[in-house]
């Protein structure tokens, strides 16, 4: 075989090699959806913030428009801090709610940001002040045994 | 009696004396390969030379087994998670199962046994027939003529090949699930994008896959030059590029897979 050929055939492999590596990081993968363009960064601070995770989506009427970019604890309050990259295009008014929710039933945690009617908005490192943290479904189990438990003294 | 255990002890004690000679042996060796590799990049054709022999003529084997990989996976993944009424989850199960674990391995391991004992036999032949030893009296070194081009291309070939097995493996699973079963089209792309992540799945895979071509290409190359010059030698040195290859592939998969998914 000649040095064209061969050039040929292997510039045909590595096409094809890199062709695959592309689909398989746009159609396959989120890499067509992952890059907001210009971020800022929005802080809150949670009681308990669940099974939350880095990279978790921050949702407001259920569009995605940050992620989670990490999760820290406060020694001196001992809540969680949570740190969220939203992209620049959105803005939100000072007194927006944050709150932990999960998609489904099982599903994956993520932060709702729910808008609220200030004038002003959100700047960059600002943190949310008004926060709601995730449902723990044991403490919710056991808060429906109390009162179940209370109903039925109450009765008697 | 005595005599009989003293004699196994003795031999256990130099089998494993010998091993660990040859795994230091065979660390200067790769040592040796990466200090000599400059040739292999300025004549870059010796390479190319090879990425043909290791990656194209392997393409075949990596593309139809990737195929049916994948339509497998769409067979047992639709069995198992109809039952559970969710099988729009196919599309993760097919993709996740493939990216992280299954491209970068079962490439590897095809890998190992379709280039890699070629590249072993063809380097224990030259030795056997003193073509390197002629080699080195042309001063020509033949760590940096024969061997590092070689290395290189493996090296370079396997995250291509891992890639297009597992690209491969995914249209499988379509060509099952959706033209054939009928799971919805939407839902099987849709969810297969919101829970595949880039850099989390596809990168990793990639990285998994380009530590594993090194592993093999280096355990192929090695295996070869430290043949015995026989018949025999070479053939002893092509089973065992199969065999340690595809050991190294998967303990090599245990360990990156325990740092790379751990949860977090």
């Amino acid at each position: 075989m000649n040095r064209t050929t061969l050039d040929l055939w292997v510039g045909f492999f590595v096409a094809i090699g890199l062709g695959a590596l592309l689909f398989l990081a746009l159609k396959v993968g989120n890499l067509s959806t992952a890059n907001m363009g210009e971020t800022y960064v929005l802080k809150a601070k949670f009681d308990n913030i669940g099974g939350l995770k880095v990279r978790a989506p921050v949702k407001s009427a259920g569009v995605v428009i940050g992620r989670v970019a990490s999760i820290g604890f406060d020694p001196n309050s001992y809540e969680a801090v949570v740190t969220m990259d939203i992209g620049s295009q959105y803005q939100f008014p000072r007194d927006t709610f944050a709150t932990i929710l999960t998609s489904g039933l099982l599903g994956e945690q993520y932060v709702g940001f729910e808008v609220g009617g200030d004038p002003e908005m959100l700047k960059n490192g600002d943190t949310i002040k008004k926060t709601q943290s995730a449902v723990v479904l044991e403490k919710l189990i056991g808060q429906f045994l109390f009162n179940k438990a209370a109903e039925g003294t109450e009765q008697k | 009696m005595f005599e009989h255990l003293l004699g196994s002890i003795r031999g256990l004690g130099r089998r494993v004396n010998d091993r660990i000679w040859r795994l230091g042996y065979a660390t200067r060796f790769f040592a040796m390969t990466l200090v000599y590799s400059g040739t292999s990049f300025r004549r870059f054709f010796l390479t190319i030379r090879e990425i043909y022999f290791t990656g194209v003529l392997s393409l075949i084997i990596i593309l139809v087994s990737g195929l049916f990989v994948g339509m497998v996976l769409g067979l047992q993944g639709y069995d198992t998670l109809q039952r559970y009424g969710s099988s729009e989850a196919l599309g993760i199960l097919v993709a996740l199962s493939l990216v992280r674990e299954l491209g970068p391995v079962v490439s590897a391991l095809l890998f190992a046994s379709r280039a890699g004992s070629a590249i072993t036999a063809e380097i224990g032949l030259m030795k056997a027939t003193e073509q390197l030893s002629a080699m080195e009296m042309m001063a020509v070194n033949p760590v940096a003529r024969v061997v590092a081009p070689r290395f290189w291309a493996g090296v370079i070939s396997m995250p291509l090949l891992a890639a297009l097995f597992s690209a491969m493996g995914i249209f499988g699973g379509y060509l099952v699930g959706v033209v054939l079963i009928g799971v919805d089209e939407g839902s099987f792309w849709s969810q297969m994008q919101a829970s595949v992540d880039y850099r989390e799945d596809i990168l990793n895979g990639v990285i998994k896959s380009a530590v594993f071509g090194v592993i093999v290409s280096w355990i192929a190359v090695f295996e070869g030059y430290d043949s015995e010059p026989t018949a025999e030698g070479v053939s002893g040195a092509t089973t065992r590029t199969v065999v340690t290859s595809s050991l190294a592939i998967l303990a090599a998969d245990f360990i990156l897979t325990a740092f790379m998914f751990r949860g977090a």
